[in-house]
């Protein structure tokens, strides 16, 4: 992939919004240790997750933007965008455990926040490597703009 | 194909020889009445395309998608399948079916989306024990792997299903086009060279409110001191271009020990080189290879932040363009340039410079140490006839040293251009079109790549391929950049009414019929 860095913020929002916000929709039926909870309660905290995972994924697009300066192709491989899921996912996974997360409590257990967050990660992934250009064939020349 | 493809039944053509008059000639802007007092018979199609390439393809397949019915289409060209020059080329510059050409994966001719690309492709195609290395390869560039790119013989494989699927043979109307000239009243006519034979009259003309002009490289670059050497010495059997058929002097080096000298430091001077070398691993030969470098990359160029890794004489990256040329940052930078400066600043992410592949470098690496690749850097100076039948190059160095090469055999692999005075139609379009020239010296379009000047009342005049290197779009001459600007008129021809824009919607449904195989 070759962003701009509006297509890296608009991309962003994107995915993790409407790809990770169906999959979180779905996948909270079945995460982990969340055996008597009613589902409303699961949603509250995994779609505040997911808000957590945009807003600091804002911040993380800002710092790779500025690396990808660095490279000669200005491209940003997807080898970068699926492995980048370990630096997002501790530093979240920390934020929760110090209680910086607003309203995600801090006992979430790790199991049920590591299957959630890397298949939310993956389907975002995989999303952007086809089903994307095919509902916006004109996504890729734009560096990720949509609008 | 004999046929005309004709769009309804041939007009009723009264008086005239059927020929380009002087009249038509020296006129700039045709009436109805012009044409017909020549005799030459006038066929209505709203769309026509000149070319029948790559880029019309590209251009045809969108439009398709975008539900134009083939009706309203003509393709106008001298070949029968859109990737036979390319193919040629190809051929001649020793890419066969099986070699793996310099483009990206999801750089996919038949599929305008880009999935699955030519990797994931190939990936199911070979499975199961060819499966998973495409994919790995395509999912680690290039940071673990190479780039991947795929084998020419996918390419020509995934058009011939498209070309079905989308009608191009009922489109396409075989033979040359002599001129395209304004009409009085708007649109244009195309005046077409049906083969001898096929028509009543030797030419017949399109009358069409759009066109669009992919008639690809107007010819070959030759090294102005080694085209010198063949025509005085009329000898074009030991001097050869890259792109001309030369597979004489690769049966030759495996008979007899030589010395080749290559021009050239781009992708094409690379995969001679790799064939030379592979010779020598393969059938024994014993070439020693000269590659002559003018000028001499050793090592990473630019600052920081534009920095391109080179080494060994050779600029390295993917592609002919920085990658983000094609929809980046870069392309973004390219579309605020004007003049000069866009033209530097294109030169600067493209000149001359070759893909980093694994196997290439192992192959150098054995050369040098071996003493049979052997590189210089320096002006030829001159490209004389030496004893035994040697020809000899003489360079000279930056410090003033000279060394004289005598070899068998000299390659010019410096690449393929061509001026746009050398090519007929475009020259007209130049004199008489109101087309203008790029300060690259290509045809000037816009960002939508219509063709400034040209324009005729309601009627739109397009452009693609490498006749339009220079303008607000550096990868013209790509598969995917192609398929960029067959996108971008498509989006121009919504707009004007022609047909229906390409939203989410028709998009999906589009991908759906394509991975369907349903014909369009």
């Amino acid at each position: 992939m070759t962003p701009t860095l509006a297509g890296r913020i608009q991309t962003r929002i994107f995915v993790t919004l409407i790809i990770g916000g169906l999959w979180t929709a779905l996948i909270s039926f079945v995460l982990p240790n969340t055996d008597g909870a009613a589902i409303g309660d699961v949603y509250k905290i995994t779609f505040r997750v997911v808000a957590a995972m945009l807003v600091l994924g804002l911040l993380w697009e800002l710092l790779y933007h500025g690396l990808m300066q660095y490279r000669w192709e200005k491209d940003w491989p997807s080898f970068f965008g699926f492995w980048t899921a370990i630096n997002e996912g501790l530093l979240l996974w920390i934020l929760i455990k110090a209680d910086a997360v607003p309203d995600v409590p801090k006992e979430l257990p790790g199991s049920t926040f590591l299957v959630h967050f890397v298949t939310v990660w993956i389907v975002a992934w995989l999303w952007l490597q086809g089903p994307m250009k095919i509902v916006t064939p004109r996504w890729r020349y734009r560096g990720g703009r949509l609008v | 194909m004999a046929s005309l493809n004709p769009p309804g039944a041939p007009p009723a053509v009264s008086g005239g020889s059927g020929e380009l008059t002087d009249h038509l000639l020296n006129t700039s802007i045709w009436s109805d009445g012009d044409v017909a007092a020549a005799g030459i018979p006038i066929y209505d199609v709203p769309f026509i395309t000149v070319g029948g390439g790559m880029g019309s393809f590209a251009l045809v397949d969108t439009l398709k998608i975008a539900g134009v019915p083939s009706s309203q289409i003509r393709v106008l060209g001298q070949n029968t399948i859109p990737y036979q020059t390319y193919k040629y080329l190809c051929a001649n510059s020793q890419i066969d079916e099986n070699t793996r050409i310099r483009s990206d994966s999801s750089s996919v001719m038949d599929n305008i989306w880009g999935w699955p690309g030519y990797a994931v492709r190939e990936a199911f195609g070979k499975r199961p024990e060819g499966f998973f290395k495409p994919l790995w390869s395509v999912f680690s560039e290039p940071i673990v792997a190479d780039y991947w790119t795929p084998q020419a013989g996918q390419v020509f494989h995934s058009i011939d299903r498209e070309m079905v699927r989308i009608g191009w043979n009922e489109m396409l109307v075989p033979g040359l086009v002599r001129v395209i000239r304004r009409r009085y009243g708007g649109g244009y006519f195309v005046l077409h060279t049906p083969p001898p034979g096929t028509t009543p009259t030797r030419r017949v003309a399109f009358r069409c409110n759009y066109v669009h002009v992919g008639v690809g490289y107007p010819g070959l670059r030759f090294l102005a001191d080694l085209q010198e050497y063949r025509q005085k010495y009329n000898d074009y059997r030991h001097v050869v271009n890259a792109y001309e058929p030369h597979d004489h002097v690769y049966e030759e080096l495996t008979r007899h020990a030589s010395v080749v000298v290559v021009r050239g430091s781009g992708i094409v001077g690379s995969r001679i080189v790799e064939r030379l070398l592979g010779d020598r691993e393969k059938h024994g030969a014993q070439t020693v290879i000269w590659h002559l470098f003018r000028n001499y990359v050793s090592g990473p160029t630019g600052p920081p932040r534009f920095r391109r890794y080179g080494e060994h004489g050779f600029a390295y990256q993917g592609f002919n363009f920085s990658r983000a040329g094609w929809g980046g940052t870069i392309k973004h930078q390219i579309e605020k340039l004007e003049g000069p400066e866009r033209i530097a600043f294109i030169r600067s992410i493209g000149g001359t410079n070759t893909p980093w592949r694994k196997e290439w470098q192992e192959g150098l690496r054995k050369g040098r140490a071996g003493g049979y690749y052997r590189t210089h850097v320096g002006e030829v100076e001159e490209v004389y006839p030496g004893e035994n039948g040697l020809i000899v190059t003489r360079i000279r160095s930056t410090d003033g040293a000279v060394l004289e090469i005598p070899a068998n055999y000299i390659i010019d692999a410096t690449g393929l251009e061509g001026t746009t005075d050398d090519h007929r139609v475009l020259a007209d379009l130049l004199k008489h079109g109101g087309a203008g020239k790029n300060p690259n010296g290509r045809l000037d379009v816009e960002k939508n790549f219509e063709l400034r000047g040209t324009r005729s009342e309601t009627g739109r005049m397009f452009a693609s391929g490498s006749i339009t290197l220079g303008g607000y779009y550096a990868p013209v001459d790509s598969f995917l950049g192609l398929q960029y600007v067959a996108l971008q008129v498509a989006d121009e021809l919504a707009n004007l009414g022609f047909c229906k824009k390409i939203g989410p919607g028709k998009s999906v449904a589009g991908w759906w019929n394509w991975a369907r195989n349903k014909r369009i």
